[in-house]
């Protein structure tokens, strides 16, 4: 990157907030996702909107290319830059208002997502998305990914929540989509474009959030399922029978022993699964609905099932699931998870087509996920050394995609596509999916300088 | 270094909210991902071992709050410590260094004599004069600091005075031998005898060897490997010549410290074995909470407690010392928010990164005011100097204990 060019970055962030030297680029030329790596040509932290038009508006004059970032937790490589400007939003944290009369939240991008729900939670909102990253992703982040969560399966992801954006286009000019009303028909939608959007279409700088009532209260179980399948089928039957719990979380054998590895919970280690539920709402319906569970689960030939005697237990299994991902990598150096979402009432054919390509491909994979959004997460655990594996992890996930796309599924429920699942969207949107796409790409950013070479 | 421990970092960013640093400045390079990063591409010839990189790499406490917080069992603030002390040890030990690591710190005697003039400098009131002249201002900002954090010291070091053998009071239910950390024996010996006299109450023979020498710790942060291993050798000879149910101690830096002997001397089955028996004292004392709860006198007091780096993620002992503060009758015991992060104190880091260790401790200091405490309970020196020093700038109307302190003062030992 020519130092003129920088020299004029640095007079709009300023010196300290340009960050040109070789450590500082190395260590934003990765995110969570593993195997992919990219050196940027510099790192600005710009502490206003108004800076981020203008970094926009000069990188649009030079053809430099930029990436947003968060915190670079997204697990598709989709904050990273090959020699652009990677433009971090850690300085535009505020929470800017909370709006009691039009239940809204109005936030700048960097705020982190638990951060948000400490706040509404005060003040007996709620604001439910709760991706197993949300002590470390920040709003921007989740909005760009349209990030899931654990209690995806009765509240939604954030797409459910986004209302309003402020967005810097590509040549600086800001974007106002949508706001506070709850009905708005004025033209395209293009809210729901700009959510999982992956950097690709505007840099946001201010997001409004629906909030909703938080719930009265809740109840959050555990049981364990000797056999794999029966937790599988007990998941659809929990659907089948009109129950929706906020939180219907699938983990298999190894997944329960890393975590409880890690975490000391007391997680049963002799069975095939656990399912972690929550069910919450009004205490009447809540009684009803855990009772339903537990009976649908006993059918199932659950061995133990157990619930939480008070808030702090609950919290410590839920914590303990949202470590899942990484607990895994406490048993090889490296995890390649996908993402792969089939129609929950296939969640039984799914994990048979994981374990059969698991061992046709001879590679450990541990599975755990949304189980209740048919979203489960096949971890391949191996070693970047080991080439070899790594190419037969890779033929297995090949598998795995192919056979949800033949279900009705699609190739990534909540990670976004970025760098890592770029070859496998043809095969799941076809040419003329492609074909829209580019379109509206070209549409909002004709020269091609946001987030460039992700998605497709 | 083990390039495994290196590559095991999936870089989930778990460890971001944990880390002080990570939070003061939301840098990458200044988080513990970031860091292992960094360590990693050095290993792997990605990147040069530039003055820059250390001093990235510098910034890092080492409160090891990124250990805790590691679901795949990456420690990145050790990986990170281990690296810069082998930097520091391949460029040989300096002229500061070996005076103070290899002459100093290894003799007791010696060290407590070199504190003989700092005595006397308070003693005589020589300290509030130049205090109020400012002279301090005319000499290297370091040494105001270290001036500056130094409390009134006691009359003599602990371990002159102290017995070998301080005898159990009642029934003698065993015996254990007292590690006598060299600072809570130079500046917090108070807190160091109620421990002893505290283990003697519940009927422990208590011994503590005179011969023992530092724990270490100063030579790991001063890259002296050697004399890390020396030190260790000396303790573990010194230790394993008495019949011991634990080695116990109250202060975390040198409980963390000993519990690694076994590691620094790998393959040495009495280093082993001596690890194995190293308590902190609130390890004890719990084990023994039915006999001590008869024996405390209420105190109407709000208590908060800070938990030391090298005590809840080092050694992962959090609930013994709340359990222990709870036992007290009257006592109203308030949770500190975000009790576990580090004080900015860290060895010498408070006197290495003045303005990072002040941002951190500020950050401490207003958790301590929001929590209505009167008195603030910790049981580690380094962290007992940065509180003590910052409780008396910014909220002198907060006392600082140590846990076996207050416990002797509700025991009215
Ligand atoms: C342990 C772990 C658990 C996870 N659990 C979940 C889960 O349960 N559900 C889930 O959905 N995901 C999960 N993720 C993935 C990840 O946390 C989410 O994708 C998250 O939303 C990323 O947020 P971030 O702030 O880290 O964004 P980054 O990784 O920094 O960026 C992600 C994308 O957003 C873009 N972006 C960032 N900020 C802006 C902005 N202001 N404007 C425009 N574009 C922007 C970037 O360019 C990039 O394409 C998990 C990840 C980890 C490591």
């Amino acid at each position: 990157m020519e130092e003129s060019f920088i020299n004029e970055l640095k007079t709009i962030v300023g010196e300290q907030y340009t960050l040109t030297d070789r450590e500082s680029l190395a260590v934003y030329g990765y995110d969570s996702t593993p195997e992919l790596e990219s050196l940027p040509g510099a790192v600005l932290l710009p502490g206003s909107t108004e800076e981020v038009a203008r970094i926009m508006r000069l990188c649009h004059g030079a053809g430099v290319c930029v990436t947003p970032r968060g915190s670079g937790t997204n697990l598709s490589g989709g904050s990273l830059s090959a020699g652009g400007v990677v433009v971090q939003t850690s300085r535009l944290n505020r929470l800017l208002e909370i709006d009691e009369e039009n239940l809204t939240a109005t936030v700048e991008p960097g705020l982190i997502t638990s951060a948000l729900h400490r706040e509404v939670e005060a003040r007996g909102l709620f604001y439910p998305p709760d991706p197993g990253s949300m002590n470390i992703s920040t709003m921007g982040g989740n909005v760009a990914e349209n990030s899931g969560g654990l209690r995806g399966l009765k509240y939604g992801v954030t797409a459910d929540y986004v209302m309003g954006l402020e967005t810097i286009l590509a040549d600086g000019d800001l974007l106002r989509t949508g706001g506070k009303v709850v009905k708005d028909v004025a033209g395209y939608s293009l809210n729901p474009l700009l959510v999982s959007s992956e950097g690709t279409l505007g840099f946001f700088t201010g997001i409004t959030v629906k909030l909703i009532p938080k719930p009265q209260t809740k109840t959050t179980m555990l049981a364990h399922f000797p056999v794999l399948q029966d937790a599988a089928m007990a998941v659809s039957a929990i659907i089948a029978a009109k129950v929706i719990p906020a939180t219907l979380e699938f983990l298999d054998k190894v997944t329960i022993k890393c975590v409880e590895d890690y975490a000391h919970v007391g997680l049963p280690l002799n069975v095939d699964a656990v399912l972690l539920i929550e069910v919450d709402g009004h205490p009447a319906v809540v009684a009803e609905e855990a009772a339903s569970v537990a009976e649908i689960c006993k059918k199932y030939r659950c061995s133990f099932f157990q619930t939480a005697q008070n808030p702090a237990e609950a919290l410590k299994l839920t914590e303990a699931r949202r470590t899942a991902l990484s607990a895994l990598a406490r048993l090889k150096p490296t995890t390649i998870l996908e993402d792969a979402t089939v129609p929950r009432s296939c969640i039984a054919a799914m994990l048979k087509v994981i374990q059969d390509s698991a061992k046709k491909y001879d590679v450990t994979i541990g599975t755990f996920g949304h189980a209740g959004d048919g979203n489960l997460h096949p971890t391949c655990l191996t070693d970047e050394r080991d080439q070899d594996e790594i190419k037969r992890a890779h033929a297995a996930f090949a598998e795995i995609f192919d056979a949800a796309i033949a279900m009705g599924g699609t190739i990534t429920g909540e990670h976004g596509v970025g760098l890592a699942k770029k070859k496998y969207l043809p095969k799941l949107v076809g040419e003329s999916g492609i074909r829209v796409m580019r379109g509206i790409k070209n549409a909002f950013d004709p020269k091609g300088i946001l987030n460039p070479g992700k998605i497709f | 270094m083990d390039y495994v421990k290196l590559i095991n970092c999936m870089r989930c960013g778990m460890c971001l909210p944990a880390c002080p640093t990570y939070k003061e400045t939301f840098l990458e390079t200044a988080s513990p991902r970031g860091r292992v990063a960094l360590v990693r591409k050095v290993q792997e010839g990605q990147l040069d071992q530039s003055e820059r990189l250390l001093e990235y790499l510098s910034l890092c406490l080492d409160c090891q709050a990124c250990a805790s917080a590691c679901p795949c069992g990456v420690n990145a603030g050790e990986l990170v410590a281990e690296f810069t002390c082998e930097r520091k040890s391949e460029s040989g030990l300096g002229f500061m260094e070996d005076l103070i690591l290899r002459k100093l710190v290894p003799h007791p005697d010696r060290l407590e004599a070199s504190m003989a003039p700092m005595r006397a400098y308070q003693r005589t009131g020589l300290q509030k004069l130049v205090r109020k002249l400012g002279i301090l201002k005319m000499f290297p900002k370091q040494l105001e600091r270290m001036e500056g954090l130094l409390p009134d010291l006691p009359a003599r070091p602990l371990r002159q005075e102290i017995r070998e053998v301080t005898p159990a009071v009642g029934t003698e239910r065993g015996t254990v031998g007292f590690f006598l950390g060299c600072v809570m024996s130079l500046i917090f010996s108070d807190a160091s005898r109620a421990t002893i006299q505290l283990l003697s109450a519940l009927g422990y023979k208590v011994i503590t060897p005179k011969n023992q020498v530092c724990c270490g710790a100063p030579n790991m942060l001063g890259g002296d490997l050697e004399g890390l291993k020396e030190a260790a050798r000396t303790n573990v000879d010194l230790f394993g010549g008495h019949e011991v149910d634990f080695i116990v101690t109250d202060c975390g830096g040198c409980g963390a410290e000993l519990k690694k002997y076994g590691h620094h001397l790998e393959g040495d089955v009495p280093a082993t074995e001596f690890s194995s028996k190293v308590r902190d004292i609130s390890q004890v004392l719990a084990l023994h909470a039915e006999e001590l709860f008869p024996l405390l006198k209420p105190l109407d007091l709000r208590v908060t407690y800070h938990d030391p780096c090298h005590i809840a993620h080092c050694q992962g002992i959090r609930k013994e010392p709340r359990d222990l503060l709870k036992l007290i009758p009257g006592l109203q015991y308030t949770e500190l928010n975000e009790a576990d992060a580090c004080c900015g104190s860290a060895g010498t880091y408070n006197i290495e990164r003045p303005e990072m260790s002040d941002r951190i401790l500020k950050r401490k200091l207003d958790n301590i005011r929001a929590s209505g405490a009167q008195v603030l309970v910790t049981s580690n020196p380094g962290c007992l100097l940065q509180l003590k020093k910052g409780l008396a700038e910014h909220l002198p109307q907060v006392r600082i204990m140590h846990l076996t302190e207050l416990l002797a003062m509700s025991m009215q030992l």
